[in-house]
């Protein structure tokens, strides 16, 4: 029996610069950074969930040849991966905290039915929501 | 930022500004500067990367933002008309139709189904129009 989601990955283009964005800009946990030769296993954790690691991968050979790591790249790049959504409890007050730290957002946030959100783009162009859900 | 940003990312830059300020009289010069790249270059850089130009991707994304508007039947068609980025009804209608294959009144007053638990950003990407 599956009993939830325990971990989540993101195509980056650069270890660095995302950890740089996840960890000092979004306000992330460090979780993992494993080297070994030319391998490294980066991952974080949002605030409040410890147990749902997010793995930071490079796109790179010997997991793909080097023409899918371009198409890859190219799809990161052109906004096309969008790997979920961030739960926020005040929506606007992150908007404003994110975007004076400079984090490209995609419009203002917005009243849905299921709550208030907002895109947000990573460096690379990973497209992430956040969501503000009703209070109950 | 990287040194070495891929294209698309500029370009995405330049499309995400078409997503959010769609509404403002929005052109190529502004949005090639919004790219950071020349403007000779930037319809043809657009379409490699997104597979239309960038004049047809906002003149979609105005007419999926009319729809949405036109569902809530809140606003008349002049006004969704305005509210979206036309500036003349004439056009709006035209193209209105050539994309969605009715007019805006019509479209207007049907029925439409809820999209109660889709996220609004799924709604916005996979409704907007095509000829």
């Amino acid at each position: 029996m599956i009993t939830g989601v325990g971990m989540v990955h993101v195509w980056v283009l650069d270890q660095d610069e995302a950890y740089d964005f996840y960890v000092n800009t979004l306000g992330f946990s460090p979780h993992g950074d494993v080297r070994f030769e030319h391998m490294r296993w980066l991952s974080v954790t949002a605030p409040g969930q410890p147990d749902l690691p997010i793995a930071l991968n490079l796109p790179l050979p010997p997991l793909m040849d080097e023409e899918t790591v371009a198409t890859v790249r190219g799809l990161v790049a052109a906004g096309h991966m969008c790997p979920g959504g961030f739960a926020t409890k005040d929506v606007w007050a992150t908007y404003r905290d994110l975007k004076a730290k400079g984090v490209e957002f995609i419009g203002e946030p917005e009243q849905h039915d299921y709550g208030i959100d907002v895109g947000l783009r990573d460096p690379f162009g990973n497209h992430w929501r956040l969501t503000q859900l009703p209070a109950e | 930022m990287g040194r070495d940003v891929p294209l698309a990312r500029h370009l995405l830059r330049a499309r995400d500004l078409i997503d959010s300020s769609y509404a403002e009289p929005l052109d190529i010069p502004a949005l090639a500067r919004a790219a950071r790249v020349s403007q000779s270059h930037f319809s043809r850089c657009f379409k490699r990367a997104f597979g239309e130009t960038p004049h047809r991707y906002l003149l979609t994304r105005r007419l999926e933002r009319a729809q949405a508007l036109l569902r809530n039947r809140k606003l008349t068609v002049t006004q969704v008309c305005l509210a979206v980025g036309f500036t003349s009804l004439g056009s709006f209608s035209t193209q209105f139709r050539r994309f969605v294959g009715e007019s805006p009144s019509s479209y207007r007053e049907r029925a439409h189904p809820a999209f109660l638990p889709v996220p609004g950003c799924f709604v916005r990407m996979m409704t907007r129009p095509r000829e």
